[in-house]
């Protein structure tokens, strides 16, 4: 099965990080990455540099940052191919985020890739 | 005898069918298809030697010849790509028992706990929606609902049948029992006797997990709380432990909880459901022990940090003789929205000889009661001179 998993992190937990320990920290991503199960996965620019884009009144409508103020953003995802949700939740127990106050959701994918 | 054949081997048939077909609601439709088939054809020709194997056989049949169906349908309509199934000769005598797999699907931490004990209900129990929806009193259609969205997430989200890996056993084994003792705690006197229900569960369990020690425990914990049933209430009114009438016990059921409870022990069980049984146990001797309550409570709050356990441990502290300490306890604790925190603390303070500050506790925990029978006993505490 694919699995989409969505990793919510806090927005400024890196900030007070030394260089020494944001680099164990992008270690720790890439291992997760060269896991077989990962098919492919990224790491996205922070929320403010988002661009949402909404209809309004027939009309496209541009704004700058998320569309949604929370608490937690979206940092990026991982795409996997598992056997089952237990494969998916042991791999994603492993990202730095959730011990860092942050969140994974793990969502199948609707169509299986070719 | 039809009806007792079925009440057992639901729970096994619905488990070979999800296992085989892999496919929760196509299971439960062609084994209930095999059930009625057996209501017209055993009277007719004899119980079959094998009735289990003969309802799967059946189960199965009816689900190869719906996928069949379906397959020629679906090459017609050039729409649906359905599998071919592939025809496998049962064994008649060779079923293999995956009940197991399937509790540890129902009872998957990624299900809403509702949706768990529904479930489970369900597939293991051979309770109906409706028989459900009675017991935890919301509509026929919500639970109908409920059981549908669980077995779509089941599916969809590719939450497997299988027993887990060591690794995530003792976790994943820990919510399993948490569903039986919700079902148990669900309470007594409904239409469904839950508490029956979960009983059986817990049996199953022990048969299917015979080397877990918690296992045992839950089902001795059970065993004992239950045979106490018909002492607890006397007129519908709340009967406390020390007043109960002893002849009111089932002694078989304490009997067997025990012999449970040494299983448990035998096999090192030292987990929060032994330790409960272990006080549940000591609760139905004919002298209680209360310093070795207090004890079991301490080792128990060690492990859960719950403040409802210390509170327990307080209740057993004052049974042997420390009403001083417990009452310290009490109010060390912070559980103010709890009733019996304060219904102990008032019977703390009546004990000491501070009636007016134990009224005024009685008053607090009558606030908060929950049920008739406990409103009425506080507040035959509080007319008490």
């Amino acid at each position: 099965m694919r699995y989409a998993v969505l990793i919510y992190e806090k927005p400024d937990v890196h900030d007070p990080l030394s260089p020494g320990e944001r680099q164990a920290l992008s270690d720790e991503y890439m291992a997760i990455h060269e896991d077989p199960r990962v098919v492919e996965g990224a790491r996205l620019q922070p929320a403010e540099m988002t661009t949402t884009i909404r209809m309004q009144g027939g009309e496209t409508l541009i704004t700058d940052g998320p569309f949604a103020d929370t608490k937690e953003v979206f940092g990026g995802y991982y795409l996997l191919e598992a056997d089952d949700l237990d494969a998916a939740i042991e791999i994603a127990e492993r990202i730095p985020a959730v011990r860092l106050g942050g969140a994974i959701e793990i969502r199948p994918l609707m169509y299986r890739h070719p | 005898m039809i009806e007792h054949v079925f009440r057992d081997e639901w729970g096994r048939v619905v488990a070979s069918l999800v296992g085989f077909l892999g496919d929760f609601d196509l299971a439960e439709d062609v084994a209930q298809e095999a059930f009625a088939f057996a209501v017209e054809r055993w009277p007719r020709d004899g119980m079959p030697a094998n009735p289990g194997a003969w309802l799967v056989t059946t189960a199965r049949n009816r689900a190869l010849d719906r996928l069949r169906r379906e397959r020629t349908l679906a090459a017609k309509v050039r729409l649906l790509e359905v599998p071919a199934p592939v025809e496998v000769e049962v064994e008649e005598s060779t079923v293999p028992d995956e009940q197991l797999e399937l509790i540890f699907m129902c009872c998957h931490p990624a299900l809403a706990m509702e949706a768990q004990v529904a479930l489970t209900l369900r597939a293991l129990g051979g309770l109906t929606t409706e028989e459900i929806a009675a017991a935890f009193l919301v509509a026929p259609e919500t639970m109908k609902r409920r059981l549908s969205r669980a077995k779509a997430k089941i599916r969809t989200a590719g939450i497997p049948f299988r027993v887990p890996p060591g690794r995530l056993l003792a976790r994943r084994l820990a919510a399993v029992l948490t569903v039986v003792y919700l079902v148990f705690n669900h309470g007594y006197g409904g239409r469904i006797d839950l508490a029956a229900e979960a009983i059986r569960l817990g049996r199953l369990l022990c048969g299917l997990m015979p080397d877990e020690p918690e296992v045992h425990g839950l089902l001795a914990l059970m065993l004992c709380h239950d045979a106490r049933r018909r002492a607890r209430f006397s007129n519908a009114e709340l009967v406390l432990l020390e007043d109960q009438d002893r002849s009111l016990w089932d002694a078989a059921q304490i009997g067997e909880g025990r012999a449970a409870l040494d299983r448990a022990l035998a096999l090192y069980g030292r987990g929060p459901y032994v330790l409960q049984a272990a006080i549940a146990s000591l609760q139905v001797e004919e002298r209680i022990d209360w310093p070795e309550v207090a004890a079991l409570y301490g080792e128990l709050a060690r492990r859960t940090r719950s403040p409802v356990v210390e509170l327990n441990r307080a209740v057993a502290v004052a049974q042997a003789g420390l009403p001083d300490a417990a009452l310290g306890i009490v109010e060390g604790l912070e559980l103010d929205g709890y009733p019996y925190l304060h219904s102990t603390r008032a019977e703390l303070l009546r004990r000491l000889g501070r009636p007016e500050e134990a009224r005024a506790a009685y008053r607090r925990a009558l606030e908060l009661a929950r049920n008739e029978p406990e409103r009425r006993f506080l507040q035959r505490r509080l007319n008490e001179p």
